[in-house]
């Protein structure tokens, strides 16, 4: 039983877990400057990004990829942006218009171009390929201090597991601006806060973190990382310092509780396979949110009606 | 106002240099435009040291505009701003601004105490550890507002005129020399303006600049020593006493305050 779990299950629920860890941090503030909508926008426009680049390369090795996707999330940026500000209409709208139809054009792109012989499919990029990073070279747990065994991990592990400590220094060393900025955009600009500089860093992270975890678990995996465990962590305090650790806890028992749920559930059930283990990570944070919903101990608010400014 | 005005308006800073005078506050040939529509037109202003100051005018005046466009907050087409004869990025320390109250989200997650917190940013710095005397400066500053109980609350919780206070504790935890508020009385109960007139004469006693976006026109003789009447442009400004008058008033409001309304003003004579 260890040696299989060590073998099968130990690096997708690591990989997950550090997903879940470097979408839900950026998400706190997405949440609550109300951009929530910027995650799903970018984590969208990776798709098409990663086709051109393989069109361009002709190769599915990794850096290509991530480079394309992160041009693609910049120019998906840069594009809601001059719609906003040329069409004057508000940004939700501004992101929908462009992320569904370069998510389209990526589909379309991805189903005329002869990417057949490689795993490049819309199915992989939705759910990504959680379950086949496997570690075949791992015994069993004596693996872990085996440097040979250690150096035939997927990449992929690495490659999330430094992105979501870049992700952590981030947010720590740029805190108080992120949460002044984030409560009161006209005192932080008032007291020489760069502002517009500090909203394009956060979506440059958001973007990162997109990049790499849809590279480990598919897109819809990392939206419900965005929004879900911030959203149920607001739910359980009034302070932003305890509700980031909240949304690292939700986010990390939504990766383990999921992935096992999708690995051994439907055994239990009589079931003969196993379901997608993204889908069910998603589903858990999912259902984390509806439990704060109903049992939060902060979900009723007395707030004041927001009103936009006089000029 | 055309657009060929505002392009005239662009290139009328290009001419000026930053006023060299020792005002908390001077703006010169000030433009800002969302747009095709001018928000303030070719504004010339200095505030005088130690004043209290009302900027008084209908709505979208510009009065917001005005003081945010002198911060820098929002992008100017034209003009000099300078304050304490200085840019103003390298005296912001030194000044405090308490925006609108509705112009944030009082749902955000966090505690009266932290709000006012976030006037000690610039002692704090980025990673500097907030310590005890960080906290009992905040509390102080609660205190001069009657808030100092309230500090462990989520700000959502507060009626208007609390959330109103927090702002200037805030504002106070800067410890400035120049003060602008936006509408700092601006559906708040009598206690609040009450607290809040008084923690304002107290700063000014202590020889600090004052500068409020104003709407409510029966106070400004009680409240304020200097007025600045604006509608886009300029109308007047200067001492209460001279420049609050009758005609002044209707010039800014466009002939559309009644003579009822204007003879309950304790007018300066005319």
């Amino acid at each position: 039983m260890s040696s299989e779990f060590v073998q099968l299950s130990l690096t997708p629920l690591l990989i997950g877990i550090f997903a879940a860890i470097a979408c839900a941090l950026p998400g706190n503030f997405l949440v609550l400057r109300r951009q929530a909508l910027i995650g799903d926008a970018i984590s969208h426009v990776v798709l098409p990004g990663i086709v051109v680049s393989f069109l361009v390369t002709r190769s599915v090795s990794t850096w290509p990829m991530m480079v394309g996707a992160a041009c693609a999330a910049l120019l998906a940026v840069g594009l809601i942006e001059l719609i906003r500000r040329l069409g004057r209409i508000e940004p939700g709208a501004a992101m929908g218009v462009v992320f569904t139809s370069m998510f389209a054009g990526g589909v379309l792109l991805l189903e005329q171009s002869d990417t057949s012989t490689v795993h490049l499919d819309v199915e992989h990029a939705l759910y990504g390929n959680l379950e086949s990073l496997i570690w075949f070279a791992a015994d069993d747990w004596h693996s872990l201090l085996d440097w040979k065994a250690l150096s035939a991990l997927p990449p992929e592990l690495f490659r999330i597991a430094i992105v979501a400590v870049l992700i952590t220094l981030f947010i720590i060393i740029l805190w108080r601006p992120l949460k002044i900025s984030t409560f009161d955009e006209g005192f932080a600009n008032a007291i020489g806060m760069r502002t517009q500089l500090l909203g394009f860093a956060l979506v440059v992270a958001t973007a990162i973190a997109a990049v790499a975890a849809f590279d480990a678990v598919g897109a819809i995996i990392v939206i419900a990382m965005f929004i879900c465990p911030p959203a149920a962590a607001r739910l359980m305090t009034n302070r932003l310092e305890t509700q980031i650790f909240w949304s690292v806890f939700f986010a990390t028992a939504s990766a383990v509780v999921g992935y096992v749920a999708a690995g051994y559930g439907p055994l239990w059930l009589g079931a003969d396979n196993a379901v997608s283990a993204a889908g069910m990570i998603a589903t858990v944070s999912g259902l984390i949110l509806a439990a704060a919903c109903c049992f939060g101990p902060h979900r009723t608010r007395t707030s004041a009606p927001l009103a936009s400014g006089d000029q | 106002m055309n657009s060929a005005a505002l392009e005239l308006a662009a290139r009328d800073g290009e001419t000026l240099t930053p006023p060299v005078t020792e005002s908390p506050l001077s703006v010169r040939g000030m433009t800002v435009s969302y747009g095709e529509k001018a928000a303030v037109f070719s504004f010339d202003l200095s505030i005088p040291a130690g004043s209290m100051v009302a900027i008084v005018g209908p709505n979208g005046a510009g009065k917001s505009t005005l003081i945010k466009a002198a911060l820098g907050a929002v992008p100017k087409l034209s003009g000099a701003v300078a304050s304490f004869g200085q840019d103003v990025d390298a005296v912001r320390h030194r000044i405090a601004y308490v925006p609108q109250r509705a112009s944030v989200d009082w749902d955000f997650p966090a505690r009266v105490i932290d709000v006012v917190m976030m006037g000690l940013y610039r002692d704090l710095g980025l990673l500097g550890f907030a310590r005890k005397r960080h906290r009992d400066q905040a509390i102080a500053c609660l205190k001069r507002v009657g808030m100092d109980e309230f500090s462990t609350r989520q700000i959502g919780q507060l009626s208007g005129g609390q959330q109103q206070r927090v702002f200037l504790a805030r504002a106070l935890a800067q410890n400035a020399d120049l003060y602008l508020l936006d509408e700092p009385f601006a559906g708040v109960d009598a206690a609040t303006e009450r607290t809040t007139i008084d923690v304002l004469k107290s700063l000014k006693a202590e020889g600090r600049t004052i500068v409020c976006v104003h709407h409510d026109l029966t106070t400004v003789t009680e409240y304020f020593d200097h007025v600045v009447l604006m509608n886009i442009r300029k109308i007047a400004d200067g001492p209460v006493e001279e420049v609050f008058t009758a005609d002044n008033l209707q010039a800014t409001y466009g002939g559309r305050l009644a003579t009822a309304q204007i003879d309950q003003l304790h007018l300066a004579s005319t």
